[in-house]
């Protein structure tokens, strides 16, 4: 196929304004979004963000979308220490501030209530961003598909949206994995996610055919991805049941 | 091996995937791409453009075929305009 040149004819960013601001740990809020035309989106889609200097520098960077479909616009963004987006969402914006949006974005790592089968899904860090938002529409549809959430962090001050996920619906176990630290009389996973960890936690890829395989969404940094993503296809999990996405190296 | 290097993600190569790009291309194309099948002209490995391998080093966007490694798209933008290069792709649809 050849090449062309593509002038940004179409105006695809619109204007955002912050509403209210939720810390969720030291280094992750939750910023709601007014969006005037925004189209709704489906559970698992992101946004890019694009902010402007004063000298008309540009930088855009992609949040997945924290809400469910239906509920406000928002985004739940992790500080990255070197990055040039995160910090001013996570340290200096503040409710009436502007920027730019683009979005809804995706539509292979999304969910919805009619796809049925059991549901793993598995996050690094702030890869439980979409999964999130994928939860809450499970509970604002009354489904009923049982769920199990393989969620690894550093430590319990990183875990995101920890009260939200202590207090999940009936069908939905949350299973954490604690990497770096972990409080005193902690009884769970103190390792990285691994195949013997997903053997144990991760429903069985039952013999039978597809549409009765469990889905798998699996969201993180890319190495992590990796890891879970082969493990899963060792463990029989056919490929196209696994979904991933990859936020690289030091998240988004 | 140093575990802290790995929770950090330092071993990674900065490699994405195709969801990054879903922005871009729909810049691009004016749609939803993430979902449309790609079928790269070297292997001829058929996937979603989701699950290629995209790595955005600021300048430009390269997209690999996850099968073979072949360049299948790069993207630069300058100045508002989007240069695309499709020639690794034999079909995009």
């Amino acid at each position: 196929m050849a090449g062309t040149a593509v002038r940004g004819r179409l105006n695809t960013w619109l204007t955002a304004t912050v509403g209210a601001v939720t810390e969720e740990t030291a280094r992750a809020r939750t910023l709601r979004l007014e969006v005037p035309g925004w189209a709704g989106h489906r559970a698992g889609q992101h946004v890019d963000v694009r902010l402007t200097a004063e000298d008309g520098y540009q930088a855009e960077r992609a949040y997945s979308i924290a809400s469910a479909p239906g509920e406000p616009l928002a985004i739940t963004v992790e500080l990255v220490d070197d990055g040039e987006v995160s910090p001013w969402l996570t340290r200096e914006a503040r409710p009436g501030d502007l920027m730019e949006v683009r979005g809804p974005i995706g539509g292979y790592f999304v969910w919805e209530p009619g796809l049925g089968a059991p549901l793993l899904l598995a996050a690094g860090g702030s890869g439980v961003v979409p999964l999130r938002s994928m939860l809450r529409e499970r509970s604002r549809a009354g489904s009923t598909v049982p769920v199990r959430l393989l969620y690894s962090s550093r430590s319990l001050d990183d875990v995101i949206y920890r009260a939200e996920l202590d207090a999940a619906p009936a069908g939905v176990e949350v299973i954490h994995a604690l990497t770096r630290s972990q409080p005193p009389g902690w009884t769970g996973y103190a390792r990285r996610v691994d195949k013997r960890m997903l053997a144990e936690v991760a429903w069985p890829a039952a013999p039978g055919d597809g549409a009765s395989k469990p889905l798998a969404y699996v969201c993180g940094p890319t190495s992590f991805v990796e890891t879970v993503a082969a493990a899963l296809v060792d463990l029989g999990y056919p490929p196209v049941r696994v979904r991933t996405e990859r936020f690289g190296a030091s998240g988004r | 091996m140093d575990d802290t290097a790995l929770d950090d993600g330092a071993l990674d190569d900065g490699a994405l995937d195709g969801n990054a790009i879903g922005g871009l291309l729909i810049e691009v194309f004016g749609t939803e791409m993430t979902t449309a099948v790609a079928t790269c002209g070297s292997c001829g490995a058929a996937s979603q453009v989701a699950e290629l391998v995209v790595y955005m080093p600021g300048l430009g966007t390269v997209v690999r075929c996850r099968s073979c490694d072949a360049m299948l798209m790069t993207f630069v933008q300058i100045r508002g305009v989007v240069c695309v290069d499709l020639e690794g792709l034999a079909s995009l649809g």
